[in-house]
């Protein structure tokens, strides 16, 4: 990678005046996304803000309501999270299938967010679950946080500190992982919220990255059950096709994760 | 430039290097503990996994101002005193490397492993946490045998 200047964030005020005060700077949370994309000159911001060490970034607290996870907490934190598993069982297992064990260690929730790669995990479980992603500026919700491919609505500078996550009724994450890379080919998030209502986040199929599937999501209302779902035509327009699979064939998948995303939830 | 401090295998070591120097190169060139391999350099292949503060992590995939202050173990030092660690003697009684190459990553994502879930482990859990643990030569059988049997011994 080219040459850089790392700063060790003393707490978040700190990391957003090291932000402001470089000529183009990058936030380096658990790294596993920035430091390979350097290594490959894809990225060379002048200096790294880094910020996983921070106190104020951790922590994992469960209510009735919601769960919130501070921005630093890593995958392996959130799949052995008592918390988590006790409220959102689903959020802990798309968090067990990040990656791999090694990765799971350092990468982050907050990472993870801001990045907005199109086959990450998160994206699904934010926007299935309608999750608020805290800043030091505002809260956002997941609603108004994913803009396409590798872009959010966070602005110059901004750091998500933590996200919370209303708890639903039920919910399940199925993954189609791509045997090599491990990211998601497509990834369902199912819930059902504790008010009746019905969502379906799709991760790695579509074009623009994660997207709410409106048809799944009016199938299931009228009839809670995976066979509801087999007359339903995935619309291929807005598919990715790549060398790993055609359009056609990650409309199908998505139909498969969420049918098996249905049957687990019961 | 930077210096970065850190314990590596129970030891204080202190060294200057560019900020933009991987754990895996600290490791390697400047304290010349080559047990730990570069294999993929894209986070894949797991032959850099070592341990920073008793978690396995991918030291290709790190800076090592980011291990400032961290407790490093490498797999020079999980031998005691000349004498192999279990999941080391495992390895070698159960054939579990042709090359080698992946070995130190393999054995590092192993102690990990037990540390995490325990001594009795099942083929497909042994399978499923190597997921970030590539092998060429032995088509991984003999890696879980060994793990299987490393971890019982631990």
């Amino acid at each position: 990678m080219y040459e850089t200047q790392y700063h060790r964030a003393k707490d978040v005020a700190d990391a957003a005046a090291l932000f402001s005060g470089a000529s183009d700077a990058s936030y380096l949370a658990g790294g596993q996304t920035l430091i390979p994309t350097m290594k490959q000159r894809l990225a060379a911001p002048s200096d790294l803000v880094g910020i996983t060490h921070l106190a104020d970034l951790k922590g994992i607290s469960g209510g009735k309501e919601m769960v919130t996870i501070g921005a630093a907490v890593t995958h392996a934190e959130v799949a052995t999270s008592d918390a988590v598993k006790n409220a959102i069982p689903a959020l802990a297992v798309l968090a067990s299938k990040i990656g791999d064990p090694a990765v799971r260690h350092r990468g982050t929730i907050g990472g993870s967010l801001a990045n907005n790669d199109p086959a990450a995990d998160y994206p699904a479980g934010a926007l299935g679950l309608g999750a608020i992603i805290h800043t030091d500026k505002r809260t956002i919700g997941a609603e108004d946080f994913f803009q396409g491919l590798f872009s959010t609505t966070l602005e110059e500078g901004e750091l998500i500190t933590k996200i919370a996550f209303p708890v639903p009724a039920k919910a399940a994450y199925m993954k189609f992982a791509n045997p090599a890379s491990r990211y998601a080919m497509a990834g369902v998030f199912v819930a059902r919220m504790g008010d009746g209502n019905i969502r379906v986040a799709v991760t790695g199929a579509g074009q623009q990255g994660v997207f709410r599937s409106e048809p799944i999501e009016k199938a299931l209302s009228t009839s809670w059950n995976a066979e509801a779902l087999d007359e339903l035509a995935i619309d291929t327009e807005m598919m990715l096709s790549d060398l790993h699979g055609s359009a056609e064939y990650r409309a199908n998948l998505v139909k498969v994760m969420a049918k098996r995303a249905v049957a687990a939830i019961g | 430039m930077t210096t970065v401090s850190m314990q590596v295998n129970g030891k204080a070591v202190s060294v200057d290097v560019e900020d933009r120097t991987l754990l895996v190169q600290l490791l390697r060139e400047n304290l010349e503990l080559t047990g730990t391999h570069v294999g993929c350099d894209t986070s894949q292949c797991g032959a850099c996994v070592v341990h920073v503060d008793g978690k396995a992590i991918k030291s290709c995939t790190m800076l090592a101002a980011e291990a400032e202050g961290s407790e490093v173990l490498t797999i020079e030092g999980l031998a005691d005193n000349g004498e192999l660690h279990p999941m080391q003697a495992a390895f070698h009684e159960n054939h579990g490397l042709q090359c080698g190459f992946c070995t130190p990553g393999m054995i590092m994502t192993a102690v990990d492993m037990v540390q995490r879930l325990g001594g009795t482990l099942d083929e497909a859990t042994v399978r499923h946490e190597l997921e970030g643990n590539l092998c060429r030569c032995t088509g991984y059988h003999n890696i879980v045998k060994a793990i299987q049997d490393g971890a019982a011994r631990m």
